[in-house]
Parts: structure tokens; sequence; C-alpha cells
């Protein structure tokens, strides 16, 4: 067009961004890229490379190595031997190369930005202006936790070698998220990008190489799913860090468990994006489409379902349409586009069916009028209005640009329907009114609350989410603790299996002295409580003499524990200071009755008279100590780069399973319940099987230390039977495992067992602790498994 | 060159704005976050791109959207007859001819003056249909009495001024007497007559984004045809997010009255990729029709020369340099 016509039309016109000195890079390597392994490319052992399509136009971009076990033994033997190096190198040493990495970023950013547009079909105004920022301001940020490692994170050291596996939707931002925590902690990686998107990780090893990475620190192995299974089943791998679909995140849950990998799993989502009456409505607007527009709407923490309070829902819904008339989809290098490719043609189908389904069976599907480019993965942005709960598009993750919407009357209702999802990865509230937000933002399960925004990323603030959408935090402070442990837990001895009693006589008679027949019930909300079974076990003194008999627990007393655990969420939201009230209280009336628990150690473990006080005396200090605790583990307040706080509260998890060890049956069992409960959880308790009275007993304690029905309960019976019930509870949102296990066949199944709503684990792996040393048995690690971090990010300004 | 009208440039919209009663709940309801909108703001110039014919296209635009302004104590007559010559030519004839557009008449959107020149203006504009517009109401305060400002306007559309850029009564806005605010421009609306009323809001002044979007709407509702940031004198002028804040009281006044208001950002608008931010606003929050001088002006003084040498650059590839454009 001329300048005349556009003088008249006042089109934009085209401007596309240019790939010239891309493309020279991908041609110099003749488009045909190896694995990066032990800082040299390596070509595939099976020759084998599969091809990268550039989703805008249909066009390959180059063809990708296809990595088999011997590539991947070859980077994990490559990882191996380079990270005791790394490791030793001192926290400023691999500061000095993270911040190269940062500078490189940057001083490429162009090149980065436009690769990852043509290989991934993003708008370049995403890649330019979010994603390769995000993936600089990363590395300077985790270049200064390695600096600060020593003073920060005193007495931890790296797990060793990282599996990570990363997905399409922001391939170089995830690549960062992954490599920078891990090499800051000294781990060495072995990273597998995504299929459809590998180029840019692999323009990455080639700042890799610039920025001095030692050989071997960072190795990049490409290929399928099939290449990610071989990394997450290789023995030499201590951690699988992955992000991606929630079932695949299961599968690696199933696949890792019992073998003593540790494990974030950053998942899928279907975001509530909640609108009070009291909102700017032109601003929400905007956010919605940040929110379910950007990046395709490909982004887990999308903000798909659309929650509008119904006195504004009709004009919302006027002012969306008339927004997304406006907005441009096309060829992703056009500076003017909003909205690009879909990735590739399984997605493409993928929403298309989704919504085609919504369609057929009712559903008010709207749709603007807008032409895109032939011959590229495109969609048009797609509303939904007046969505169910039950619909599927209110349900499903479905990873496109479409946006559910409906109504609700009060925020009541709103926190309700906003819960009422299986995920829990961010959530976005739009009010003028800070005593809504505010109120609102702590009852929303989801790892990130934005309020009056979204799609706010930071690396100084955690991310990462609630239920099925994972666990383990990236950014902050909660990232580098997923790549770093405890120095002692290196030394921890094995159980060692212990040879069936065989003089276990279920007839036997008590001795008189105890014979005063005192029954140990189950303990299940507040309430002394009979077995559903109505059998008993009986409890035995190291010499095989009976010393009483306890409720043979079954699954529906679990269930009921678990029920009666989730009707005392009020403890959960009680003044920290009323919680420490009671926990010193339970310490009080424990130390009351000191000599008659010393005893009972005693009688059941044969332990000496003065180990069995010392014990019961540490378990009161350890009361104390949590007590004390309530109110000082704080959150943090962060500040990222705007005008805005973060605040980092740290969150109970809700119902935590735990099976006590048979070790130290007062202190183990009083060590992790104390900090759970401290934190706001409310636990379900499977006592030490073969010494369970120390807790049957405790519960009188609890009766009458004022601790409100529910928060504790216990379950007597068959550990390992009720703690496998207990794992594949989906009422349940963690489990601790720390039973008698030698070679870990338990804690085994305990993961396995978890995947249904991928509840948080935490086991021993057959290690056994020493609860009375600090660290092992007390310490900040357990409320740091106590509790998840929920960041809420409070734009402001008046 | 010869200075003949292109038949479809109207400087002036031929709708007026009526006005409505003041809706003191409407005013009240006003919701903005700042936060938000700063991000909006920030943004808007990053999701559009316009280049080459394009952006040349979009530059002759803006000049013909452009009120070029003069408010200096030191304005004399000749000062104000060399600004008029420029609203004729704004743009070197050869520049025009290579860029095609030679045959368009190109104006500036009006001259911009005090009172004093208005007539001065009036005849060196004689001949064209650039309207002359006339700083009013106590410029830049508004504080000198109520009869005196109207007195102001009405000698101002005698002197034959088209447009009346009045200012409001920040203390008005300050103190929430949306009555009183009201009641005001109501009668500087009466006041002007034919002219078409400019109101502008002194946004520096306001203290609140909320402020000015309440402003705005009364500013309408008692029948202002343009809404425009700053008088140039406030400690901060027009930015795009007081922009945006405006041109959405604009979008909600046209959805609820049907009724078409101009908006015009003042001061601080000197460089020529401010003007395309501009653009890029009133396309995306309110859409083509906007983008004509008859609901869109720009008050600047040396914006244009920026324009001027971006449209050499245009047309030759060289960067220009501003003693090769006509002074004004």
């Amino acid at each position: 067009m001329s300048v005349a016509e556009f003088f008249d039309s006042m089109d934009y016109g085209p401007a596309p961004e240019g790939t010239g000195p891309v493309d020279a890079w991908l041609d110099e390597r003749g488009r045909n890229f190896d694995h990066f392994i032990g800082g040299e490319w390596v070509a595939p052992t099976s020759g084998e490379r599969f091809e990268s399509v550039n989703p805008a136009t249909g066009k390959t971009l180059a063809r990708i190595a296809q990595g088999t076990r011997a590539d991947v033994d070859a980077a994990v033997a490559a990882a191996r031997s380079a990270q005791p190096g790394w490791a030793k190198l001192s926290g400023h040493g691999r500061a000095r190369v993270l911040y190269a990495l940062a500078r490189l970023v940057q001083k490429h950013s162009r090149a980065l930005a436009v690769l990852e547009t043509l290989d991934n079909g993003k708008p370049i105004r995403e890649s330019r202006d979010i994603d390769v920022p995000l993936v600089a301001r990363h590395f300077y940020h985790h270049a200064g936790w390695a600096q600060l490692h020593d003073d920060s994170f005193a007495d931890h050291q790296p797990l060793g070698v990282v599996g990570q596996i990363i997905p399409w939707n922001f391939p170089l931002l995830m690549l960062a998220w992954k490599i920078a925590p891990a090499l800051a902690a000294g781990n060495c990686v072995v990273l597998k990008p995504a299929e459809f998107t590998s180029l840019s990780s692999l323009m990455f090893a080639d700042l890799c190489k610039l920025a001095g990475v030692p050989d071997g620190v960072v190795n990049i192995v490409t290929g399928d799913g099939a290449t990610g299974e071989l990394i997450v089943g290789h023995p030499g791998i201590d951690k699988i860090a992955f992000t991606g679909s929630t079932d695949v995140g299961r599968a690696i849950r199933t696949a890792t468990a019992g073998t003593g990998k540790k494990l974030t799993l950053e998942l899928g989502g279907k975001s509530p994006f909640i609108v009070f009456e009291d909102a700017d409505l032109d601003s929400v607007v905007e956010g919605v489409v940040d929110a379910i527009w950007f990046n395709q709407g490909q982004v887990c923490c999308a903000g798909s379902r659309l929650l509008v309070q119904e006195s504004v829902a009709e004009t919302l819904e006027a002012k969306l349409k008339a927004r997304m008339a406006k907005l441009t989809v096309g060829d992703p290098l056009d500076k003017g586009v909003d909205i690009g490719a879909i990735v590739a043609p399984v997605q493409l189908e993928r929403i298309t069916e989704l919504v085609d389904e919504c369609r057929r069976a009712g559903g008010a599907v709207w749709q603007p009028a807008l032409n895109f480019p032939a011959g590229g993965l495109f969609y048009p942005p797609t509303l939904i209005s007046g969505a169910a709960p039950a619909d599927k598009v209110m349900q499903e993750e479905i990873f496109g640009p479409v946006l559910a919407m409906m109504s609700f009357r009060t925020h009541g209702e709103a926190v309700a329907l906003a819960n009422n999802t299986r995920y829990g990865l961010a959530a976005s509230v739009w009010s003028e009114s800070i005593n809504l937000a505010l109120d609102v933002a702590p009852k929303l399960k989801a790892g990130v609350v934005w309020i009056n925004s979204t799609n706010l990323f930071d690396a100084a603030c955690g991310f990462g989410g609630y239920r099925e959408s994972g666990f383990g935090r990236e950014g902050g402070m909660e990232g580098m603790y997923a790549y770093l442990k405890p120095n002692w837990e290196a030394k921890l001895p094995l159980y060692e299996a212990t040879k069936e009693r065989s003089d276990v006589d279920q007839h036997a008679k008590m001795s008189p002295e105890v014979s005063l027949d005192r029954t140990a019930k189950l303990y299940i909300g507040g309430k002394q409580a009979r077995s559903d079974s109505g059998y008993s076990r009986p409890v035995l003194a190291p010499d095989g003499a009976l010393i009483a008999e306890v409720g043979e627990g079954n699954r529906k007393d679990i269930r009921n524990a678990v029920e009666a655990a989730h009707k005392a969420s009020g403890w959960a939201t009680m003044a920290a200071h009323g919680r420490a009230q009671i926990i010193y209280y339970i310490a009080e009336n424990l130390e009351a009755r000191a000599g008659e628990f010393a005893g009972r150690i005693a009688a059941m473990t044969g332990a000496t008279k003065p180990a069995a006080r010392r014990e019961v005396a540490a378990s009161v200090e350890r009361l104390f100590t949590y007590a004390a605790w309530c109110d000082k583990y704080d959150g943090a307040v962060h500040a990222p780069p705007l005008r805005d706080v973060t605040l980092a509260m740290n969150e109970p998890l809700g119902v935590i399973a735990i099976t006590c060890p048979d070790e130290a049956p007062l202190l183990g069992m009083i060590s992790l319940l104390a900090p759970a409960i401290a934190m706001g959880n409310r636990i379900v308790a499977v006592p030490s099987q073969t010494h369970p009275l120390a807790a049957t007993d405790f519960y009188q304690v609890l009766e009458t230390s004022d601790l409100p029905a529910g928060v504790v309960n216990i379950v007597t019976g068959d550990a390992t039977e009720l703690t496998q019930t207990l794992a594949a509870h989906d009422g349940v949102d963690g489990i601790w495992y720390f039973g008698t296990d030698p070679g870990g066949a338990t804690s085994a199944k305990v993961e396995a067992g978890s995947v249904g709503n991928l509840k948080q684990t935490w086991v021993n792996d057959g290690l056994r602790r020493d609860w009375t040393k600090q660290g092992q048995g007390v310490g900040r690690d357990f409320l740091r498994r106590a509790t998840q971090v929920k960041n809420i990010w409070v734009p402001y300004g008046e | 060159m010869s200075a003949t009208e292109a038949p479809n440039v109207h400087h002036l919209s031929p709708v007026r704005n009526p006005g409505m009663a003041l809706e003191i709940d409407w005013v009240a309801d006003v919701a903005i976050n700042k936060s938000a909108v700063e991000r909006r703001a920030a943004t808007l110039a990053t999701r559009r791109s316009v280049k080459k014919e394009a952006q040349a296209a979009w530059l002759l635009k803006a000049i013909s959207c452009i009120d070029l302004t003069t408010l200096a104590g030191d304005d004399t007559a000749g000062r104000v007859q060399r600004l008029c010559a420029k609203a004729k030519q704004p743009v070197r004839a050869d520049l025009l001819e290579a860029l095609g557009m030679s045959a368009r008449g190109l104006r500036t959107g009006a001259v911009c003056v005090y009172h004093e020149m208005v007539e001065t203006a009036v005849e060196a504009l004689d001949g064209t249909s650039i309207p002359v517009a006339a700083v009013s109401t106590g410029f830049p305060a508004g504080l000198s009495p109520l009869a005196t400002r109207i007195a102001e306007i009405e000698a101002s559309v005698a002197a034959g001024a088209k447009e009346i850029d009045i200012v409001i009564n920040r203390g008005h806005v300050l103190t929430g007497n949306w009555q009183a605010l009201y009641d005001e421009v109501r009668a500087f609306r009466e006041a002007v007559g034919e002219a078409h009323l400019k109101t502008i809001l002194g946004t520096g002044d306001l203290a609140t984004l909320r402020n000015v979007g309440k402003a705005s709407l009364v500013a309408m509702m008692a029948g202002a045809d343009f809404i425009k940031t700053s008088t140039g004198k406030e400690p901060v002028n027009a930015t795009l997010p007081v922009s945006l804040v405006m041109v959405r009281a604009i979008r909600a006044y046209q959805e609820r009255c049907g009724v078409k208001i101009g908006f015009k950002p003042a001061g601080g608008i000197s460089a020529a990729k401010d003007a395309l931010a501009y653009f890029i606003l009133m396309r995306e929050e309110l859409g083509r029709d906007w983008l004509e001088p008859n609901l869109f002006r720009l008050g600047a003084s040396s914006l244009l020369g920026d324009i001027e040498r971006q449209l050499e650059h245009h047309v030759t590839g060289r960067y220009s340099a501003s003693h090769r454009h006509a002074a004004n």
C-alpha cells in the first residue's frame, strides 16, 4: 500500500521481525543438531533425527537428535564426573558463571527471541519482551543465590545430578527455571527440551560454552517422550524436575517411586480469574487478554475460568467481545500480532475438538471473525459464556486460547467455585477493595495469586502449585531448597531387616502388675473411638509379654479420621499465637504425666528408665520448640521489579498423614506431629505398630489440652496397610512415612500410591534417623515440609 | 504550492455533544486500577508496530491532528503569523511530493493561541479551513471570577475562534464537588455557542487516575466536545496512563449516550514516536474514527519538527536535521 492509501485507511501494515541472523545460525550447523554432552556436540548414537517445524508456516527448521539410552548414559556420566568439581567450586565461582550466562542471554536476546518464535509460534512481542528478559533475570537472581550459598544454605549440599524435562510452551524460560537454581546449588544437569521446541536449548548450549560453564555441568539431550523416560529411569540421577502435563507428572511419580530420587512437578492448571463487581472492568478486560490469550493460552497458569459477579457479568461479556474482535492472530514474527500459532497439529486438534464438543452440546461459543494466514496452525480467541462447573470446558485444561465464563453471587461462592477443581496452580482476583482481595486470596487453593493482575513472574517469587498442579517451587529461596539436601542426610544408616518375632503369643495374658485394663481406642474427631473392625491387636513387651491391646484400625477408620481432619479446618486459620498456646499446654500436660509415659516407653521398648525419661523430656522440649515456631515461621515479602509487594505466605498443606517411627515411639511421633500442627495442618497419625501405646496414652494428654477436635487423629493397627490406605486417599494432602522400612519397600509404596491426587510425600527411603538430633529430629526442614508457599502478588498505587 | 483543501478534511465534527444531566451515581462508580492501567499503557505501543509507508502515513496524519500552539508570555503578532504560515504548510513541498501526498492539502488540526492573538491568527489563516483555538477561562489556573471567564469565552468566539480550550477548576475535583464542576462546564458550553468546547482537565493537578476518570465523565456530561489532558503548565503533562483513563471514559460515554467525544493530549509530546503511541492508543481503545482531527488532536509545539525529520528520513534514507525544515 502507498503512503496515501495508509493515510486513508490508517491500517498498521506489516511489521515483520527479520530472521537473517537466526537463519544464518541454523545454516551454519547445517540445520542438523546433535546432543550437547560433556561440553561437546555429540551425534546421536542411533543416527536418528526428527524434524522441528515452524508451526506458523509448516516449514521444517532443523533436524533434532533423538536421544537413546546410550546418549542418556553418556550425558549422565558426563554430569556425574563434572559434579564434584562444580560443587567444590566456591559459591562465588558458580556465581560468576551464572552471571556470565545472564549477560550472554542479554547480549543475544534478539536471536534467542526470534528463534523461540520460529520454533514455538509465540508472538515475537512475547518472546522479546517477556520470555527472554525473564530468562536473563532468572540467571541474575540465581547468580546471587550461588554467591550467597554458604550464608543462606549452610549445612546443605547439592543433590548431585538432576534430570530436567521441560515443556514446549516456554522453552527457554523453563530451561532457565530449571538450570539456574540447579547450577547455583552445585548440581549438574541433564536437560531434555520438548521435542517440538529444542532449538533455543541448543542455542543456549552455545552460550554455556561462551560463559565458561565447565564441560559436563550442563548437558542437553534432545528427543521425545521415550528419551524423557530414559532420564526419569536412569539410576545415575538424583532428582527429576519436570514441568508438563499432569498425566506425565503422574507417570513420573510412579516411575520414580522408591528410587530415592527427589521430585518436583510443575503440572497443569485450570486457574480461576475472579472478577468482583467493584473491579476496574476495562482493566479486567486487559487482564483477561494477558491471562488466556498470552502465548495462545498455552500456559499452565492461564486464567482459563472466568468467574464474574452476576451484577457485572453482562457488561464484562460485552466489553470482552469488543476487545476480542481487536485481537490480531497471525504470523508470530509480526510485531503487531497478539496471538501466534499453536505449537503443533496434535495440540490444535485437541483444542478444536474440545470447543466443537462444547458447541455440539449447546455451549455458547463465541469467536470473533478474524482472518489468519493459511498454512499455519492458528486458532481464534474463544469465549464460552454461561458455562457450568460440570462442563468439560470448566474442568479440563484446554491449553489453548479458550476462555470459559460463568457468574457467581457472593464472594463465598466465588471462592467455592474457584476451588472446585483438582488443580491449584494460580488464581487472579480483581477488586478495588483491599479488604475483599486480601480476604479471598488466602482462601484460594493455588500456589500463586495475582491481585488485579495476572501472569506476572519473577525469579524472586516462587512459582508452583497446590493439589494436582504439582509440588515444589521454582524461584526464590524455596526454589533453591528443591536442589539441596541437609548434609547429614547423606550419612543416615539403613534400617536393618528385623527378624519376625517368634515369641508373639496372641493369647498372652496380661501380667498382674499391669492388669488394670485401660482399653486403648482410636482417637478420631476428638473422641475415643472403637475400631470399625471390632478386632484388637496385642502390644507386647520385648520379652513377649502382653502389655495391652489396641484397636485394629482399618480403611473405614482411616476414612473417618480423614473426614474429621477436614472438618477441623478452623485450626489452619486460628491465630498462630492461639496454636502456640495449645501446643505449650500439651507440653505442660505431657510433663505432668512424665513418669507414666517413661514407664510405658520402658515397658514397650525395653529402654532403661533414664533413657525413657530422657525421651519424654525431649518430647516436652520438642513441643516447646514448635509452639515457639508457631508465630515465627513467617513468610516473606518479595520485591519483584515492579511497583508491587509479593507476599510469600507459608500455608499448611491441609491434612497430613503421618506414619510414626518405631524407634523413639513418643519422641518420633511428637517430632512429626508437632511441626505439622504448629503450621496449621490437621493430621492422621498411624503410631508405631510395635509400640503404639505412647500414642494412645498421648490422646488423653490432647484431650486435656484444649486441642480442637479433629486436629490430631490417631489410628492404630497394621501400620503398613493403614499407610497405604492413606497414601491412596485423595483427601489427604501430604503423607510422611517414617516406619521401619528395611529396603525402602513401604516408602516406595507410599510414593507410588500418592499418584491419585499427587499428594506431597516425605518418606525415609529405608534410612533411619536419630530423632534426638538437631536436624534429623528437629529443625526448619520439618517446617518447610509442613508448609507450602503461596505467593500473593499485590501491585499497588493510587 | 497551491493551498487547496482536501475535500475529506473535517477539522471539526458536525455533531456536537448535547451533554446530559449530571449522573452522580455513574461518577461514583468509576473504578480505576492504577497499576493495571499503567501495565496496559506500557504495552500498548509494544503490541502494535507501524513501519515504512504506514509509518509515514501515520506521521502525516499526526500533523493533521496537531493543534500548533504558542502560549508564551512573549507571543507577538509576528510570532503568531509565522506559526500560522507553518500550519498552512507544515511539511516541505518536495517531501509531500515524494510521499505522493501533494494533492492532500495537508494542514495542522488548528492553531492554538491566547485570546489576545485570536484575531491575528484568524486573519493569517483566512481562506483555509484551519480553525483557531483559544485557550480561555483564566488559563492555565482557571481561577478568575466566573463572569470574567465567561466573558473571555464570548470575546474569543466573537474574535473568530472556532474552538475554545477551557480549563476546569481543579479544586472542584479535589473536593469531589461534581455538581459545581458540572455547572461551571455547562455554563462554558453555553457561552461557546457554535464554537467547540475543549475541556482541559489539568490532569497533573488531579492527584489520582480515579479523579481523572470522574472529571472526564462530568466534563462530557456537561457538554464538552473534546476532553484534553493538560494546559502544558502543570508539573506533569499528558501521559499514556492518564490518556488511557480519559479515552476509556470517552468510550463509556459513547456507549451510554451514543456521542463521540474527541480527545486531546497536550504537553510533553515532542517525539514522532510519541504521536504514534497515541494513535495506537486511540485505535485500540476507541477505533478508527478517532484517528482524524475531528476527534483527535495533539497539543504540541515542537512535535512537528521531529515528524518532519522522520518523514525526510523515510524519503531519503538519511537522517535529517532540523534546519532543513521551515521554522514556525
